[in-house]
């Protein structure tokens, strides 16, 4: 759909001008990586909030879990999460084999090191929807080997 | 737990509004980094040339649409074709110069400042769709017609439309070695 091509375009035009714009100036890419990240947050709570709008009440915090992993990632990233895994106390890994905002760049060791950047709008998209849906939460991503990566939510008991 | 019918037009829905959204995130962080207006408008207006330069790929690819004779079918080609495409939109296209390669583009309805209601009063000179411009401008570019674009009204200023002006740089008389387009 044409509206995603904009959505992945501007993407990664955020990140690519957000860390020129840090080399020119203080060079902190920690800096760049949060700043991705509240942006994600705010479009994440956004979005959520349209989201659920007309949808049923959740049961409990799987099923909210669930919920973000099908509807919510589908409508985002037109596929699934394929794993969701959880020790039941707070932790859950949602992986996705082929995640879309990694899929345009090599999928070989070369461009390992800045996966990270394509990731933490992500991050702060997930913490937003949870955020809007009261859950505190935690969200880090890993990248083993390339299009596939792996993001993990600890949830902030109250 | 069935979830209520719906969910296609739902979701394409939904997904505009992700990309409205991040648009609106990316402007406030942009807000927030440079104090000048100006740097602000020109930070977008790059992030829009660099977009522009490869979504002309996308389009052309999408679309399969002909060579355009003219700076009039190039304009009507945007309004219509692109920013239908993309934006779900049809800006209406006026000529405003005698010469022939000045355009409006005159929106009504602007999807980019759905969720926005008006500028701060210390934003006054932002230009909060320059993006756009930047967009059309490297997708010009690419098709080997070198062209200014700029926002002419903001509705967003209290204009009472929005429109943007595209003022294509070569004399007709010399496009003879265009690319397709």
């Amino acid at each position: 759909m044409a509206d995603e091509t904009l959505f992945l375009l501007l993407h990664s035009e955020m990140v690519a001008g957000l860390y020129r714009a840090a080399e020119q100036g203080e060079g902190e890419n920690g800096r760049c990586t949060t700043k991705l990240e509240s942006m994600g947050f705010r479009v994440g709570q956004g979005l959520i909030e349209r989201f659920t709008k007309d949808t049923a009440r959740f049961k409990d915090e799987l099923d909210i879990m669930k919920f973000i992993c099908k509807d919510f990632w589908t409508t985002v990233f037109k596929k699934q999460i394929d794993n969701l895994r959880t020790n039941h106390q707070g932790i859950y890994v949602l992986q996705d084999n082929k995640f879309r905002l990694l899929t345009q760049m090599s999928a070989g060791k070369q461009y390992l090191e800045h996966a990270p950047k394509f990731l933490a709008f992500t991050c702060g998209l997930i913490r937003g929807g949870l955020s809007n849906l009261g859950i505190k939460s935690i969200v880090t991503a890993e990248v083993s080997s390339m299009p596939a990566c792996k993001f993990q939510v600890m949830i902030q008991k109250m | 737990m069935s979830r209520p019918p719906g969910r296609k037009q739902d979701s394409q829905k939904i997904s505009r509004e992700l990309f409205v959204l991040t648009y609106g995130a990316l402007v406030a962080q942009l807000c927030k980094d440079y104090e000048k207006d100006e740097d602000v408008n020109t930070c977008l207006d790059r992030m829009g040339y660099a977009i522009g330069i490869r979504l002309i790929d996308d389009f052309l690819a999408r679309s399969s649409v002909k060579r355009c004779r003219s700076y009039s079918e190039t304009a009507d080609m945007i309004a219509q074709v692109a920013f239908k495409m993309y934006l779900g939109v049809t800006p209406s296209v006026s000529c405003s110069s005698a010469a022939g390669n000045e355009f409006s583009l005159i929106l009504d309805k602007n999807p980019l400042v759905d969720f926005v209601e008006e500028l701060p009063a210390e934003r006054a000179s932002l230009c909060y769709c320059n993006l756009l411009c930047g967009v059309i401008r490297g997708a010009l570019e690419m098709v080997h017609l070198a062209a200014e674009v700029t926002f002419l009204q903001d509705r967003l200023k209290g204009d009472a439309v929005t429109e943007i002006g595209i003022t294509f740089l070569r004399k007709a008389e010399d496009r003879k070695h265009r690319r397709n387009k």
